[in-house]
């Protein structure tokens, strides 16, 4: 019977990247900019802006999209009783940790799903990229070894895990009703999307999906090494084969380094840049995408998260951290380097020796 | 019977606890509070080829023996 429930799980975990990888490939074609149909830390990014928590004209716009996946995981998870509220593990150290991934994915340009998203474009930097995420998880996993843990959650009232999907239709509304309030790009990569109504129904998809099959991009590289489980990972390997045929079928396939969309071609700080994100992530417990999956499932923790990030592209932007398609700021090599200075801080007082327990 | 609690903790955690509490010919019980590490700990047991089970307990949470 386990073998059956084993076999059933991966089998949606494919079909699940698969749709996130056409669905990429289907924004980009309805508007969305290069290699950029989903993007996590961009569209965070990007919705800070249209509230103008930052104010870099390009990269302003509320992106459905994100909206979708958090109304979507919660749809799911309420459908399927996993809908569970906690909280309080560790809240300020997870605001921490997910401000500085959102510091490394503004380095790479791109979070891990817009990592393999660009390298099946055929964008060699995001390879750079990939190599240096999986040292990052690698050195992750060393402190989770260790014992490394963000402590408990408990069970929160309802309310709690309601108001990150609250906020998400107070977001919506905002876009449809009042968009006037908002800020928007006129030019740039925030002025380039796809519809309003193609951009939620994928999110919600797409959220529906990542919910039910639990998909994230640091576990699939960590629970490969942890526990030779190779679950997650498939959803990895689906979206890629999937955005790699949706880039040959509509001729935007582009191979190399140079001249590749919202793309940089600094190697050294493509690899820092997700290193950065894989270790802060692991030490998260998850991905960008994951946190906010999470974060529409009842999980407070996760609705921090998002918080953190959603702080963490405001400063990148507002100080000049984050990169542009000519090269990272120097401000920007410095924050990253103070990054992993505390996310190792992080990881050492957080680690117990495993008898204490 | 050697029993962890592993209610509260994320994933991977409560995988890494069973990983370090499990030994070879002893059974382990397993607390946990949702299906997500019921889940992961399934293909996890699977994978070393050991037999588990679960039940849901009535206050929510889930019991797991590993055989």
């Amino acid at each position: 019977m386990k073998d059956i429930m084993k076999k059933e799980s991966k089998t949606l975990i494919i079909i699940t990247g698969l749709v996130i990888g056409a669905a990429a490939v289907i924004l980009v074609k309805l508007g969305n900019p290069g290699n950029m149909g989903f993007c996590i830390a961009c569209f965070l990014r990007d919705t800070a802006g249209a509230l103008k928590l930052q104010n870099a004209p390009v990269v302003q716009y509320v992106r459905p999209e994100i909206i979708g996946l958090i109304l979507g995981a919660l749809v799911m998870s309420i459908a399927g009783k996993e809908f569970s509220v906690r909280g309080g593990s560790s809240p300020m150290t997870r605001f921490v940790l997910s401000f500085f991934v959102m510091i490394g994915a503004l380095m790479f340009l791109g979070c891990p799903l817009r990592m393999v998203l660009r390298i099946a474009g055929g964008d060699m930097n995001a390879v750079v990229g990939l190599a240096g995420f999986i040292v990052g998880i690698v050195v992750g996993i060393a402190f989770l070894k260790k014992g490394f843990t963000l402590k408990k959650s408990v069970p929160l009232g309802k309310l709690e895990g309601g108001i990150t999907p609250a906020i998400s239709i107070v977001m919506l509304i905002l876009l449809v009703a009042f968009p006037a309030v908002l800020a928007f790009s006129k030019e740039g990569p925030g002025s380039m999307h796809a519809p309003i109504a193609a951009a939620l129904i994928a999110g919600l998809v797409v959220g529906a999906l990542a919910q039910k099959t639990r998909l994230c991009m640091v576990g699939g590289f960590r629970d490969a090494f942890l526990f030779k489980d190779f679950y997650l990972l498939s959803g990895f390997v689906a979206i890629f084969v999937a955005a790699l045929i949706g880039a040959f079928v509509t001729g935007t396939f582009n191979f190399g380094f140079n001249e590749q969309p919202i793309a940089f071609n600094d190697g050294l700080w493509n690899f820092l840049g997700m290193t950065l994100v894989g270790t802060a992530s692991v030490l998260l417990g998850g991905c960008p995408l994951r946190q906010v999956v999470l974060s529409g499932s009842g999980n407070a923790d996760s609705g921090i998260a998002v918080l953190g990030m959603v702080a963490g592209a405001a400063f990148a932007h507002n100080f000049q951290l984050a990169s542009s398609p000519l090269g990272p700021t120097p401000q920007g090599k410095i924050a990253v380097i103070i990054g992993f200075i505390v996310v190792v801080v992080i990881g050492l007082a957080n680690t117990k020796m495993k008898k204490e327990a | 019977m050697k029993k962890i609690d592993a209610r509260g903790y994320s994933c991977p955690e409560p995988v890494i606890m069973t990983q370090n509490a499990l030994k070879e010919g002893e059974s382990l019980t397993v607390l946990v509070d949702s299906m997500i590490p019921v889940k992961n700990i399934s293909r996890f047991v699977a994978n070393k080829k050991r037999e588990m089970s679960y039940k849901q307990l009535d206050d929510g949470d889930f019991e797991i023996t590993i055989k």
